[in-house]
């Protein structure tokens, strides 16, 4: 009997034979859930229901069963034993992994690639059960423009090649122009934008802030938002840390304050409530408004991100600073902030990553960034029906933007690590 | 005796309830050198870290080359330029070099320009030679160099007084010389210095006056040679029994 039993348990010696017996129920454990899920055939329908469809993840389990030998010398097995294999529980995930993939793959493919419709030009050219892409280049200017005057937009294309000329160009040249290029960025390339975009000066036809929208909208805010929202979130953190009770708490109280309530609040009062406290006659654009409310609840935040990077400082750099003489600021600025602002690039990077992605609930106040002219273009009577695409879309251009920023926050991080 | 450029008078410390200074008066004139000992917590690093007013006291004066401290001292950075400290932890600042170590406060604080205080800085740091480190970072250097690094950091600053607050405590046995060496060159040029320190040898070589403090109070103060040769109080005794 025990020897019987022994013979079930794989070794070494016959490593070919449990190969092959493994990799044939495995194989036919695949070929039950294939045959199962496209081709409506169930090879193990005489077995009672509930087990039938448990077939395949039996036939696996005992496929991967047999292969689980251990010191086998081939390196392959033994890599997947290791990995994906090692013990009954790390099988049945590799299976069901498996068996999600065999089965979600294909249907994702069918709905993005085989089954969809690329050309076209109205709904009606969407013929097959898959995505409505045409749903997507019909609109596209508007997805990216916004409600921009068709005849104006190469004014946003202008505005965004420099930027990308730029951010492109400061990769590639040497340290000493990088610092210009940096500077340009941070403190001219916001003028140019804005006095590009809305016109007015320079033979440029005016354009309100409310025909603003789309992917370049995202952008414009994001890059505002963000740019000052760092230097206030920095004031706050260390007002946070100050030994002025003035300063500690209404720091500590705006921080609080703004990190306690909903984005969608602060974005309604800026555009609803602050007008009424405005004196009469004065008026503050709507999208300046609303990049002073994202500002400052994303700074409330970073602040307490930085706030983190400080505290993470021994004691003895304050020390080390003030005994060579050197005022708050000195301090802060050139031994405190480089190296609590390198500790924290991974929060910034997350703070920022939030930001952009909370910038489609502009959408309450009116303002359409992409996500918004999404909303807009699958409530068009036109193109009813189309909001999948369009999601899947705007999440597709959000991950890059967002992956984008991920990437770069993490060659950040290697460039300024230094051993501690 | 010229008028002493460290006046401590009746100077009381507490953190909250507790008193790490009772009473403390010191002189410290130009030149001299002092080594404070003493159990830990006894208030020895307390009391530097006073002097350029790291710690607040909260009674007494403390005048350092004519400056009285207190919270209506205006130019405490001023002050705090011409007193140069050491610490148990070296301190150094990870992000620069070494050589950037040393120069940063002379450009910034003395605005120095920054290639007058290289040089100087490469010279600082030959005499505590470690100038062929000069590039890397501190992380990159042992422990003994590290508080070399710091020394020499200190010294750009060419400050009058140099305050050393355990330099040595955090070190491997090898390396404690090579900074003891250090310091003792430094003694030898002239400097006023501070040292708080239970390297006895190095008190016996350089000080001019030893003092042991135990509960907050300077217990005894004396030539060097009367406090290791002659002590008076039996808490001095018993602690140099047990040190040396």
């Amino acid at each position: 009997m025990i020897d019987k039993l022994a013979l079930l348990r794989p070794t070494k010696e016959r490593l070919n034979l449990f190969i092959f017996l493994g990799f044939l129920f495995f194989g036919l454990g695949i070929y039950d859930l294939v045959s199962n899920s496209f081709l409506s055939k169930n090879i193990t329908s005489f077995l009672p229901g509930i087990l039938s469809y448990f077939t395949p993840l039996i036939f696996g389990f005992i496929g991967l069963h047999l292969i689980r030998i251990e010191y086998s010398g081939n390196r392959i097995l033994d890599s997947l034993n290791k990995n994906i294999n090692s013990n009954w529980f790390n099988s049945i995930l590799t299976l069901l992994l498996i068996f999600l993939l065999i089965i979600g793959i294909p249907v994702l493919l069918n709905w993005t690639f085989f089954d969809a419709t690329f050309t076209g030009t109205s709904k009606e050219d969407c013929t097959g059960n898959g995505a409505c892409w045409v749903f997507i280049n019909v609109w596209f200017d508007r997805l990216i423009y916004g409600l921009y005057p068709n005849d104006q937009i190469w004014r946003v294309n202008v505005a965004f090649i420099i930027l990308i000329l730029t951010v492109g160009a400061a990769f590639f040249v040497h340290q000493k122009i990088k610092k210009y290029i940096i500077i340009f960025l941070l403190f001219i390339f916001p003028f140019i934008l804005i006095s590009l975009l809305s016109g007015g000066n320079f033979g440029l036809e005016k354009i309100p802030t409310n025909e603003w929208g789309g992917l370049a909208l995202t952008f414009i805010i994001s890059i505002f938002a963000i740019l000052f929202c760092f230097p206030v979130g920095m004031f706050l953190a260390l007002g946070r840390r100050s030994s002025f009770p003035v300063i500690r708490y209404s720091s500590i109280g705006f921080i609080e304050f703004w990190r306690g309530v909903p984005l969608i609040t602060v974005l309604f009062m800026a555009s609803v409530m602050f007008p009424m406290f405005l004196p009469d006659g004065t008026f503050l654009d709507k999208l300046i408004r609303v990049i002073i409310a994202i500002t400052l609840f994303e700074a409330a935040y970073m602040a307490e991100v930085i706030r983190g990077g400080l505290q993470a400082l021994p004691r003895g750099q304050y020390d080390a600073g003030k005994s060579l003489g050197m005022s708050y600021w000195k301090l802060h600025l050139l031994v405190i902030l480089p190296q609590a602002l390198k500790l924290i690039i991974p929060g910034i990077a997350n703070t920022f990553l939030a930001l952009v992605k909370d910038t489609p609930l502009i959408l309450v106040v009116g303002l359409l960034e992409l996500v918004g002219m999404i909303d807009m273009a699958k409530t068009n009577p036109k193109w009813l029906g189309f909001a999948a695409e369009g999601y899947v879309f705007a999440g597709l251009v959000f991950w890059i933007i967002c992956y984008a920023m991920s990437r770069y926050s993490i060659s950040l991080e290697k460039k300024y690590k230094t051993d501690r | 005796m010229s008028e002493a450029i460290i006046q401590m008078k009746e100077v009381n410390k507490w953190f909250g309830d507790f008193q790490v200074l009772k009473d403390i008066n010191l002189n410290v004139s130009e030149k001299q050198r002092i080594v404070v000992c003493g159990p830990s917590g006894s208030g020895k690093s307390t009391l530097i870290r006073c002097i350029n007013r790291l710690e607040e006291h909260q009674k007494g004066q403390i005048i350092v080359d004519g400056n009285e401290l207190s919270e209506k001292t205006k130019d405490i950075e001023k002050i705090r330029a011409e007193v140069g400290m050491v610490f148990q932890q070296f301190n150094l600042f990870p992000h620069l070099s070494i050589l950037d170590n040393c120069s940063l406060a002379p450009i910034w604080v003395k605005k120095t320009p920054k290639k007058k205080a290289e040089e100087f800085a490469m010279q600082q740091l030959e005499q505590v030679q470690i100038a062929d480190q000069a590039n890397k970072f501190p992380g990159q250097l042992s422990g003994g160099q590290q508080q070399r690094a710091a020394i020499a950091r200190a010294l750009c600053m060419e400050p009058k007084i140099m305050l050393f607050d355990e330099p040595t405590s955090a070190l491997d046995p090898e390396m404690i010389k090579e900074v003891l060496d250090a310091m003792v060159t430094l003694a030898k040029g002239g400097m006023t210095m501070i040292v708080v320190t239970h390297e006895m040898g190095f008190a016996k070589e350089v000080a001019d006056e030893v003092i042991f403090m135990d509960e907050g109070m300077i217990v005894e103060k004396a030539k060097t040679k009367e406090f290791f040769d002659n002590p008076k109080s039996d808490r001095t005794k018993l602690f140099l029994s047990q040190i040396l």
